[in-house]
């Protein structure tokens, strides 16, 4: 049974297309203004790369902010559910989901069965999201992938008192203009970034094993800054964890189609 | 007796030259690199249209966050002490201060006699001070003075779905790119700010009367859109809301002198 997830998120769209346990291809695109045709992009690219047609899948699952902008999916579930399901269905010991989106952050704790026990959400403040971080890159004229990079070579990381955007980038601009060197303004704002989403985190009551998901968990960065604010080490996801949504989604789509062919 | 107040903020610094308990001059610059530089530099200002010298100065107080760099300062007190003592110096019947500057925004209750009994700030997030409307102004391409009248003109002010400033930055360049007018988008934009506001000084049970200080009550919009937040009429100060600190301080330094306010 072939069955495909679609995670429409605010910065990024997503496609993943499974067959039984095994992610058959994947694609992800910029989202454009418009949801459907961003949706219908990713998707023709996953099925491309998975090799198969439309007309090949048996159950086809939405999720993200524009999901219900979707034409081509049977339902639509949360990207909470959808990366609780993705995230258990390939590291089943793993209790606690950290999901860093574009726009916002999610804790999530499942059960041993993968069941979410609860979870929390930060939509309200850029501080702690992908737009932190993205503000922070623009200002220090960075590609926001070097901003990882480049804090591995921080000596003496920049602290940023205030956990808001807008006076972290004072803060930012004051260090700049001190001459403090990249790495170190890098690494700070990496620094920053981990321990406003640690808070998130921590409130939700923290189990192990413990992952990060969604883009901003492809930073080195700020991926080691968590592991040192936690105090433990993160789980690495065996598929690109901006795919967790989309993985998940295609997951519950073998769920939902069990077995039949619609 | 002169006594002066002088208070260093983050964005500009404010000196207010007293005598005997009375205003006598003022003056207000943009903040220097360093707060010292400021404190001179404003202090001049003010000394020369009072006609007076520094030796001539009984007491100075200083506040603001620069407060511990003003040199010829003999004490310094904090902003909610000088803005609960100014406040009510000028208007006695206030009881509710409410002040919003540029990176900040407290609500302060005093008693009959300007003592603070309660307050409460945020400095914490951006969204809810002035800078909220400096961002979005230059996101706008307006400048900061011209938003009171802009948002007199609204008709239907929007109502925006996000506090953050950085959120919101996005959020009004959508509004602008689905073609509402800009006085509608100023006028929502204050009605935003207002309503954090309102909330903080409602967490110190606001009492009447309630007065608006700091450099954002210079615009006039905001003071409509607090009063419509509150739904109490505020009173005005009958000096540059700006300087409301450095009087304070002057006031304190007074008293501090032997003078009785």
């Amino acid at each position: 049974m072939i069955t495909a997830g679609c995670d429409v998120g605010s910065l990024t769209t997503k496609a993943v297309v499974l067959n039984g346990g095994r992610v058959l291809g994947h694609a992800l695109v910029r989202s454009s203004f418009d949801p459907e045709k961003s949706a219908a992009e990713v998707m023709d690219k996953a099925l491309q790369a998975a090799g198969v047609t439309m007309d090949d899948l048996g159950f086809c699952v939405g999720t993200g902010y524009g999901r219900e902008r979707i034409k081509f999916v049977k339902k639509t579930f949360s990207e909470i559910t959808c990366h609780a399901k993705g995230v258990h269905f390939l590291h089943p010991t793993i209790r606690t989901v950290i999901d860093v989106g574009g726009q916002d952050c999610k804790a999530i704790r499942l059960d041993a069965k993968g069941e979410i026990e609860k979870f929390l959400t930060n939509d309200k403040c850029a501080s702690g999201t992908g737009r932190f971080l993205e503000v922070m890159a623009q200002l220090l004229g960075v590609d926001l992938e070097d901003l990882g990079r480049m804090a591995a070579r921080a000596t003496a990381p920049v602290t940023l008192a205030g956990a808001c955007t807008v006076w972290a980038q004072a803060e930012v601009v004051v260090h700049l203009n001190a001459g403090r060197p990249m790495p170190d303004l890098a690494a700070g704002v990496n620094e920053a970034m981990a321990s406003r989403i640690a808070i998130l985190a921590r409130a939700v009551g923290i189990e192990k094993d413990v992952c990060m998901s969604g883009g901003v968990a492809k930073n080195a960065g700020v991926v080691a800054a968590m592991e040192k604010g936690l105090g433990m080490p993160l789980r690495r996801l065996k598929v690109d964890p901006q795919l967790m949504g989309a993985l998940g989604a295609a997951v519950i789509a073998r769920e939902k189609a069990g077995g039949n062919r619609c | 007796m002169l006594t002066a107040g002088c208070d260093i903020g983050s964005l500009s610094a404010k000196a207010v030259i007293m005598e005997d308990g009375v205003l006598v001059a003022s003056h207000v610059i943009f903040a220097r690199p360093e707060p010292e530089e400021s404190a001179r530099a404003v202090m001049a200002g003010a000394l020369s249209s009072a006609g007076a010298s520094l030796e001539d100065i009984a007491c100075c107080v200083g506040t603001g966050y620069g407060r511990n760099s003003v040199p010829f300062a003999r004490a310094v007190e904090s902003e909610i002490t000088c803005h609960g003592k100014a406040a009510q110096w000028l208007n006695p019947g206030v009881r509710t201060v409410i002040d919003i500057g540029g990176q900040d925004a407290k609500a302060i209750r005093v008693d009959p006699a300007g003592t603070v009994v309660r307050y409460a700030y945020n400095d914490r997030c951006a969204s809810g001070t002035g800078r909220f409307l400096e961002v979005m102004a230059g996101a706008m391409g307006i400048g900061v003075d011209d938003l009171g009248s802009l948002a007199a003109q609204a008709q239907d002010p929007v109502k925006l779905s996000n506090q953050c400033v950085v959120f919101a930055e996005t959020e009004i360049i959508s509004l602008i790119n689905a073609g509402r007018n800009v006085p509608d988008i100023v006028g929502g934009l204050h009605r935003a700010l207002a309503h954090r506001v309102a909330s903080l000084a409602r967490s110190v049970d606001l009492a009447q009367e309630v007065t608006m200080t700091g450099g954002v009550a210079k615009n006039p919009g905001m003071f409509q859109a607090l009063e419509e937040a509150l739904g109490v009429k505020l009173v005005r100060v009958d000096t540059d809301p700006q300087i409301v600190g450095a009087v304070g301080a002057a006031l304190l330094a007074w008293q501090m002198a032997g003078g009785t306010a």
